[in-house]
């Protein structure tokens, strides 16, 4: 693809487009609904009152600022940068997912809406939303995929204890994909009294831009937190990508400081071959899926291709819209980390640090050391945590052959 | 003029109602396939709508959906289908259009799409995820082509919108009975009459409605109104039997199922 030039701060356009990418194309019945979200979420951005609310919630309710902290015996072990990491893993709820549930739910309420329904793949979106919902009392309906709930049990009892209701998606590869096409089913006959809290910087025009706003107070502290603890910005900044709402959250307030590099990390599953991987940016090509042009994994028909990844989180064939745009301005590289090379970081962080990083995470851990070995001790590598692993400690049992 | 307006205008001049039967590609087999469009044409249907089958249809209730999981389980491929479609347009005495997903025809390229879809004897498309805002280049070149876009509207569009999109369709407006999937519903709502009413005052175009829609005493409600009705999933579910019943009975039973819905529409 021929570049866009450099990559700005100032996308999405009216349109919801980032560069070529990005945009609506979903069924005329939801359009009523994304133009009120739209229109009250420009709203909501001139509206003071509405953001300190949100930033209150986050300081008091999701324990924000999140840490920023450097992993010594990690850096250590891999005998070059300074690994750092941004500590989503220490939210309420266990991840980053609660920075844009909470927002979304604050916007609910704006629209008079009474009842919300989301999708989950890891089931972190899922306990995020449902957390949001049971803080302000509104009723919750989850989708999740029949064998996302199989790998991710804990979050999905989370959830039920938290008062929302798991339908679970029996339809496809019954994971992330279908969970958002059902949720969409459904929102298409409730338009009118629901709000589709979407977990991602994926789907139609204004969902990639609210999300990345909402995880965008992520990259803010992390600058900040940098420019305070070290005196300069980090080298470079690695974060996971499925869908890609941590590392937009991460990446965007850095989009502008071109000296720092940025490096997202999809799902390279059990390697390159289709249907083995969860890599759109890396393999895949521009699509339509979800109702957004981007990145997708698709065969010769425009068919979405089955994905893998060991990472319930980042089993997702396509991408959000403002990554493809990332990646054809050259602003951020994408690469790809195997599942193997991801249980490495896993067992790295857990075995140096004492912190069991998410599956999702995982990924970013394993190419940040890989990175970090090869750059000088003075630069700094700064990492996404975006969320815990407790949630997988079954699935990585069943992986390892462990019982416990 | 198009196949689809030659078709509405013969309908117009003997003062009939239209019927657009939709199939499945695929489901349970393009054979199946083939022979319920001859028999559908045979029985008086207006228009032929053939969805092409998609991975992650949003718009689609489960009948619909898993009649689309069951033909590309089966491997079955946009290129098949259009041999398919070709084989039978030549002999088949209405036109067809295709319901097609708009990550189908961008993954091929619209415009090698409409020649394709074109050289296989296709009239039109229904492409339900291509919103206006998104659909001017298409839109020209449907137009360059005489090959029809038939655009939905909704009970969620407002009236400045619908007026956006009426500019934009041809062939016919496929007006959406409910705010939901498609699927077989025992009641629709009172306010499709009303809505219907309006957009005809706003177009020349016949406007036909789907979605919910199965039964004679549904079309007996709405004929009035309307210049036609769309069903489907009242038909895919019937074909998809011929899985597991011979497939010369099912055929003619979606036939006999046409005609209680042509009766309903113009007896």
């Amino acid at each position: 693809m021929d570049s866009l030039g450099t990559a700005s701060h100032n996308v999405p356009d009216a349109a919801g487009r980032f560069g070529p990418f990005g945009g609506r194309y979903v069924p005329e019945t939801l359009t009523q609904a994304l133009d009120q979200l739209t229109e009250e979420y420009e709203k909501a951005v001139k509206d003071p009152s509405f953001f300190a609310e949100l930033k209150d919630l986050l300081r008091d309710f999701v324990g924000r600022p999140s840490p920023f902290y450097h992993a010594r015996r990690l850096t250590e072990q891999c005998g070059g940068a300074q690994i750092w990491l941004k500590r989503e893993d220490t939210n309420h709820t266990g991840a980053h997912k609660i920075n844009n549930t909470l927002g979304q739910a604050l916007l609910t309420l704006r629209m008079g809406k009474k009842r919300v329904i989301a999708e989950t793949g890891a089931g972190q979106h899922g306990v995020a939303t449902a957390t949001a919902c049971a803080h302000f009392g509104i009723p919750c309906v989850v989708y999740m995929g029949e064998e996302d709930i199989r790998r991710q049990a804990p979050n999905v009892f989370s959830m039920k204890l938290l008062g929302a209701e798991v339908r679970p998606v029996t339809t496809g590869s019954r994971t992330l994909r279908d969970a958002i096409n059902e949720a969409m089913r459904d929102w298409m006959s409730s338009v009118e009294d629901t709000h589709y809290i979407l977990g991602s910087v994926v789907g139609p025009h204004p969902f990639p831009r609210i999300v990345r706003d909402f995880q965008a107070v992520i990259g803010e502290e992390a600058r900040t937190q940098s420019l305070e603890r070290l005196g300069k910005l980090p080298n470079k900044v690695v974060a996971c990508v499925g869908g890609g709402s941590n590392a937009a959250g991460m990446f965007y307030p850095f989009i502008e400081d071109t000296d720092v590099e940025l490096v997202g990390v999809e799902a390279g599953g059990r390697g390159p071959k289709p249907g083995d991987h969860a890599s759109p940016l890396t393999y895949g090509e521009p699509g339509v899926l979800h109702g957004s042009y981007s990145f997708v994994m698709q065969d010769e028909d425009g068919q979405t291709c089955d994905v893998h990844s060991m990472s319930a989180g980042l089993d997702y064939p396509g991408v959000g819209p403002e990554h493809s745009y990332w990646k054809a301005t050259g602003r951020v590289e994408y690469t790809c980390c195997e599942d193997n090379d991801a249980m490495k970081g896993f067992d790295a962080l857990a075995a140096t640090e004492g912190i069991l990083p998410a599956l999702e995470s995982s990924h970013a851990v394993a190419k940040a050391m890989e990175l970090a070995a090869k750059m000088p001790k003075d630069q700094v590598v700064l990492v996404c945590l975006s969320g815990r692993g407790d949630k997988d400690a079954a699935e990585i049992a069943r992986l390892k052959g462990v019982k416990y | 003029m198009s196949a689809v307006d030659r078709a509405f205008e013969a309908l117009r001049q003997q003062n009939k109602k239209a019927l657009v039967p939709f199939v499945t590609a695929g489901d349970p087999s393009l054979e199946i396939t083939a022979a319920a469009l001859q028999e559908l044409g045979k029985r008086g249907a207006t228009v032929c709508e053939v969805g092409i089958p998609y991975s992650d249809p949003i718009a689609d209730g489960p009948v619909i959906q898993a009649s689309y999981t069951r033909a590309l389980d089966k491997k079955i491929k946009l290129k098949s289908i259009l041999d398919t479609i070709g084989q039978v347009t030549p002999s088949l005495p209405c036109p067809v259009v295709t319901m097609i997903s708009y990550a189908i025809i961008h993954r091929h390229g619209p415009e090698k799409y409409l020649d394709m879809a074109q050289a296989a004897g296709v009239s039109g498309a229904i492409v339900p995820d291509l919103l206006v805002e998104e659909s001017d280049k298409f839109v020209q070149l449907c137009k360059q082509r005489d090959f029809s876009l038939i655009q939905l509207i909704t009970p969620t569009t407002s009236k400045e919108r619908a007026k956006r999109i009426l500019e934009t369709s041809t062939g016919f407006v496929y007006y959406v009975s409910v705010a939901g999937i498609t699927g077989e519903r025992t009641e629709l709502p009172p306010t499709i009459v009303e809505n219907v009413k309006w957009l005809k005052s706003q177009t020349d175009l016949p406007i036909c409605i789907g979605f919910g829609i199965s039964k004679p005493e549904h079309v007996h409600l709405l004929k009035e109104a309307c210049d036609g009705v769309i069903v489907g999933s009242a038909i895919v579910r019937r074909l998809c039997e011929a899985g597991s019943k011979p497939q010369a009975e099912v055929i003619q039973e979606v036939g006999d199922y046409a005609d209680t819905l042509l009766d309903a529409l113009n007896g």
